[in-house]
């Protein structure tokens, strides 16, 4: 309390609410949790999400598909590498909160940030080369000109990693967006602060909303709704417990979801096009040649 | 008046199949009985039996599957890409060499026209392995990584409507990046997969790189589930693709799934009006509309709607129902006693729901399974003949006002596999193939396929490409 | 579909012409040569190959148009269009001979009382590069000397400038010039390249009054490809289909074989209709054809196959 008599001010702390449709609501539950640093002490509380807002992101994903996957892949690069310019200019915010969030020195957890950051501008410049890498032209034994190119799944559920608060985040989500698909987040259970604030610099990027929907809670109780959710188009599942991903694998087998299962977890290593790939359709066309 | 063209039969001769009275399963580079029961597979065009096959049983798929992880430990996971290769070319050109035989064999077995069979089946099949025989030394340039890795022992399950096509589907790429396989043909098409077995023993493949196991769903379902397997491939229906993702669920093992198709052939008022008639053709009535892609619901813009219905009409008279091995049949019988029931159930569903019925006049042969070419008209999306998959030589005619109706009617079913659009209007056709939500996008044309073009589904239709360069990367550890 | 008020319609101007040629459909030019292979696919045999070859000696426009043609060749020529097979009777005589205009009384005379008509070319043929007076000229010529039918070409290059009225003029004042005679409109599809003019070049032909349309002059390549035969057979199934009116095709230039009429024959069948199946409406211009089909009517008669020392060479 001294600071607050030597400053003579109050600070402003930050309520944190899910990001769903480009709006920051509470959970329609009104549910909160309590998110503690590693050493036990209160950090906030966040909004812990029901499945009514699990249903209201995909129904916020799904509406910002066409807009979102519509775009030029130039203007998507534009807008992903806007979001990396923000999140440099918020770097010192986002090392506190990753330092606070994993128990890490703020130097290190700064060091995160930078990797975040740097991980978000890989993907931004991905946007418009992965279809030159992923596609092709098929030379078919007939007058025909065929092509093939990927396009973007739809609605992608990740359930973010649950340790790598920030970095992992970001190595999760950018690469879904950068394809064009539209997400529906499940921050990190016990970190999910940062993942917050990144919804906040996405809410004031020029990412239209809904392209991403962030939301809080408890991942074993939202993750089954995602799962068996028909209107979404595939499930990562790299921040699901190892325990639950079959029943979750199950379940997104109702709407035959692609369904990815990460094999590498070390977020420092160059991911490639590794997570590009599993959210992607191939679709050929076919004309023929003729005059 | 003239009188009529009739065209004189012009039968192929079953000798040339070679029927064998008996087939049995092929485990571990031998031919042998399987346990499971023996079943006596027909001829769907009259009933008759072809021979008897000797069907795996439980035991066998573990035979099959220790015999492939063998295989794939000690001899073809460490055979050079180079060395792979040319046992594929040699299967392609083994192939080529009994085309003849296998077109009629397939013909016996699943009823489809010899033209089909001689023409499309048979030399395809032989094209992918050619295809794929190529790449076995040149993965490292596939856009994999350098010197991928194969994925291990992969279970396939084929489906009935094109069953030596199948298999070269799913053996070609697997064996070209390494693997081994443990393929089971569907239960009423088992011979052409057995007389490939005896192409790959001929071709001096090494034992357990690749086993057949003849049998049913239960075989099927112990093959997909065995854990000695690293990757299942399957093709099939959408419901028997979805126990399959279930019963995978959690082991790890790698998993793509070809499945249903519910395709819009949209056809607007500037389109090539005889070659569309011809595409809509092809597209429902190829292979009995037996096929996954099969364009089984026309969208007609509505101002050309009655005229292209009429041209339909016009067009389907002149088709040639009847005998499969007469090179002038068009449309050949419906491969089972099952799928036959399932086509008429659909079929009345379609009049009940109040859709308006038509087929040509042609006499169809008293035993075996047919089913005269229909078109049904006045359809609403919410008929059940509109939304699910028939799987026979029905179309639905369905009637759209702007292109951006024709996107949302043809997107508008759980299926993405495959779509069609016509028009003469090249700005309209991209903007036609990026909207629809189909893995495959035939412009002008319709069920064009190639070794080199990726074919695969979008949303329930399956997950995975089978073709062209992306067709390695389920066969590779990536 | 058309109605027929809407065709009279059409010719009124060049404006309304060029507008319904160009609101044809298009044609798509691996769809339609698929459709033909498709159809080449036919197997034809015994009975039905036995019945088409001799339906396609009927159909024969026996052919000779060669700067070096004289009397003698003519009458030669007329002598095997009448009784083609010497040593078979029951081979039928072809349709017509088809000469040059001057050799036209010569060929009347020599099919005197057989059913083979005289088709004379005429307007300037082959290349129709001459003042509509002179190409009128020359048909009045051919019909004076007694010509049944008049195989006229078509101005290649006005259609290809887009003066589709006149091309159209030209061939009502041919029509008109015919009097009795019927016409074939050359439409030289090889010289207007591409199926969607071969398609618009029908119509315009039928509209203006052609009881044919003919492919080719048998001097340009390509000719007679069963793409383009398909596309001229279209035209006339849907002309038929808007006036009730049924015109015919004929093919020339190419076709040699027996195999390749069979073929013909079938595309005939289903494309256009068993209608069409008839010297009224169907026709080959060729001249080697006839010898091939008698070869093999010969095998399908006898089960031997035939040498060309046994059928005659004119």
């Amino acid at each position: 309390m001294s600071d607050h008599e030597d400053i003579g001010r109050l600070p402003v702390r930050k309520t944190y609410k899910l990001y769903v449709g480009g709006a920051f609501p509470r959970s329609e539950s009104g549910r909160s949790y309590p998110v503690t640093a590693t050493d036990g002490s209160l950090l906030a509380h966040a909004a812990q999400a029901s499945r009514k807002d699990v249903r209201d992101a995909v129904v916020a994903a799904r509406k910002a598909v066409a807009g979102w996957s519509g775009a030029t892949a130039y203007n998507r690069g534009q807008v992903l590498y806007r979001v990396a310019e923000m999140l440099e200019g918020r770097r010192e915010q986002f090392a506190s909160e990753v330092a606070a969030a994993e128990g890490i020195p703020r130097e290190q957890a700064a060091k995160q940030v930078d990797a975040a950051t740097d991980r978000w501008v890989y993907y931004a410049g991905w946007a418009d080369k992965f279809a030159q890498v992923a596609g092709s032209t098929d030379p078919v034994a007939g007058p025909y000109f065929a092509f093939s190119l990927p396009e973007p799944t739809g609605v992608v559920g990740v359930l973010a990693p649950q340790e790598s608060s920030l970095l992992g985040l970001v190595s999760v989500l950018a690469p879904v967006l950068t394809t064009g698909n539209t997400a529906v987040v499940v921050a990190s259970e016990t970190r999910p602060l940062p993942a917050i604030s990144l919804a906040e610099v996405l809410a004031t990027s020029d990412l239209p909303g809904g392209v991403v929907n962030v939301i809080t809670g408890v991942t074993a109780e939202l993750a089954p709704w995602l799962a068996s959710h028909r209107d979404v188009n595939a499930l990562d599942l790299t921040g699901a417990a190892p325990g639950e991903r079959a029943a979750l694998q199950r379940a997104a087998a109702e709407n035959v979801k692609r369904v990815y299962v990460p094999r590498d977890l070390d977020w420092q290593r160059d991911p490639g096009t590794s997570r590009l790939s599993p959210f992607v359709e191939i679709k050929t066309v076919w004309h023929p040649i003729g005059i | 008046m003239a009188p009529r063209f009739e065209y004189a039969p012009a039968p192929e001769s079953r000798d040339i199949a070679r029927l064998k009275p008996s087939y049995q399963i092929f485990v571990d580079g031998a031919f042998r009985d399987g346990s499971g029961e023996s079943i006596k597979t027909i001829n769907p065009a009259d009933e008759t039996p072809l021979a008897e096959v000797s069907e795996a049983g439980p035991s066998d798929v573990d035979d099959a599957v220790d015999s492939a992880r063998r295989a794939f430990d000690g001899v073809w996971g460490r055979l050079p890409g180079r060395e792979r290769g040319k046992y594929l070319f040699r299967i392609a050109r083994a192939i080529q060499e009994r085309a003849r035989e296998l077109a009629v064999l397939e013909s016996l077995d699943n009823g489809k026209p010899i033209r089909e069979s001689r023409d499309v089946d048979i030399p395809l099949a032989a094209a992918h392995f050619f295809y794929y025989a190529g790449w076995a030394d040149k993965l490292s340039h596939a856009g994999f990584g350098a010197g991928p890795r194969p994925v291990g022992v992969a279970g396939q399950v084929i489906p009935w409507n094109f069953p030596l096509l199948m298999a070269s589907w799913k053996l070609a790429p697997a064996l070209a990046c390494g693997n081994t396989v443990v393929l089971k043909p569907a239960e009423t098409t088992p011979l052409s997969a057995l007389v490939l077995a005896e192409i790959l023993a001929a071709a001096d493949l090494p034992p357990g790189v690749v086993n057949v196991l003849a049998g049913g769903p239960a075989i099927g379902a112990a093959l997909v589930a065995h854990e000695g397997l690293d990757k299942v491939a399957f093709t099939g229906s959408t419901e028997v693709g979805r126990t399959i993702q279930r019963t995978l669920a959690g082991t790890g093992r790698r998993l793509t799934l070809e499945l249903g198709g519910k395709a819009a052939n949209i056809v607007f008022d500037d389109a090539p009006i005889d070659q569309a008639v011809e595409g809509i053709v092809n597209g429902i009535f190829f292979n009995q509309g037996q096929v996954c892609c099969a364009g089984s619901r026309l969208l007609v813009q509505e101002s050309v709607a009655d005229e292209i219905v009429t041209a339909l009409q016009r067009r389907l008279s002149t088709l040639r129902v009847g005998d499969p091995l007469d090179k002038n049949t068009d449309v050949g019988a419906i491969n089972s006693a099952a799928q036959l029931a399932k086509i008429r159930e659909l079929s009345q569903s379609g009049e009940q729901e109040g859709a308006r019925r038509w087929s040509p006049d042609c006499d169809l042969p008293d035993r075996g399974y047919w089913f005269a070419p229909t078109i049904f008209t006045d359809v609403s999306p919410a008929n059940r003949i509109a939304r699910e998959e028939i799987f026979g030589p029905v179309l639905s005619v369905l009637t759209f006002r702007t292109p951006a109706e024709a996107v949302e009617k043809a997107n508008n079913t759980p299926y993405g596999l495959s779509a069609g659009v016509w028009t003469e209007k090249g700005s309209r056709i991209l903007w036609m193939a990026q909207r629809l939500r189909a893995g495959v996008v035939w412009a002008n044309t319709f069920n064009r396929f190639d070794p080199t073009a990726p074919f695969g589904g979008y949303k329930e239709s399956g997950f995975g490409r089978e073709g062209g360069r992306h067709g390695l990367e389920a066969y590779l550890d990536v | 579909m058309l109605q027929q008020a809407d065709l009279r319609d059409v010719t009124r101007d060049d404006t309304s012409l060029r507008r319904f040629l160009h609101g044809l459909p298009g044609v798509d030019q691996v769809g339609a040569e698929s459709r033909a292979a498709l159809l080449a696919t036919r197997s034809i045999k015994t009975t039905a190959k036995a019945w088409a070859l001799d339906i396609a000696i009927r159909m024969v426009d026996l052919t000779t148009l060669e700067g070096a043609d004289t009397p003698g060749k003519v009458r030669a020529l007329c002598a095997k269009a009448r009784r083609p097979d010497p040593s078979d009777p029951s081979a039928p005589s072809v349709a017509a001979v088809c000469v040059y205009p001057d050799l036209v009384a010569t060929a009347v005379e020599a099919v005197h009382g057989s059913p083979v008509a005289v088709a004379s070319v005429a307007t300037a043929f082959p290349s129709g590069r001459a003042s509509l007076p002179t190409k009128l000229h020359d048909v009045k010529d051919a019909v004076a000397a007694g010509a049944d039918e008049i195989d006229m070409v078509i101005d290649r290059g006005a259609f290809l400038a887009g003066r589709y009225l006149q091309v159209f003029e030209e061939i009502v004042a041919t029509k008109e010039a015919c009097g009795p005679a019927h016409l074939k409109v050359i439409l030289e599809t090889g010289e207007l390249a591409t199926l969607d003019n071969a398609r618009r070049a029908s119509w315009l032909a039928l509209l203006a009054g052609g009881d044919f349309v003919k492919t080719s002059t048998g001097k340009v390549t390509p000719s007679a490809t069963p793409p383009v035969a398909l596309v001229l057979l279209e035209a006339v199934r849907d002309f038929a289909g808007a006036t009730g009116e049924r015109r015919g095709v004929k093919l020339a230039g190419g076709i040699r074989t027996a195999k390749q009429a069979v073929r013909f024959l079938v595309m005939v069948n289903e494309v256009a209709g068993e209608h069409w199946l008839d010297p009224s409406l169907f026709r080959f211009g060729a001249s080697s054809l006839l010898n091939d089909l008698l070869l093999q009517r010969h095998k399908t008669h006898t089960g031997a196959y035939d040498g060309p020392d046994y059928v005659t060479v004119e």
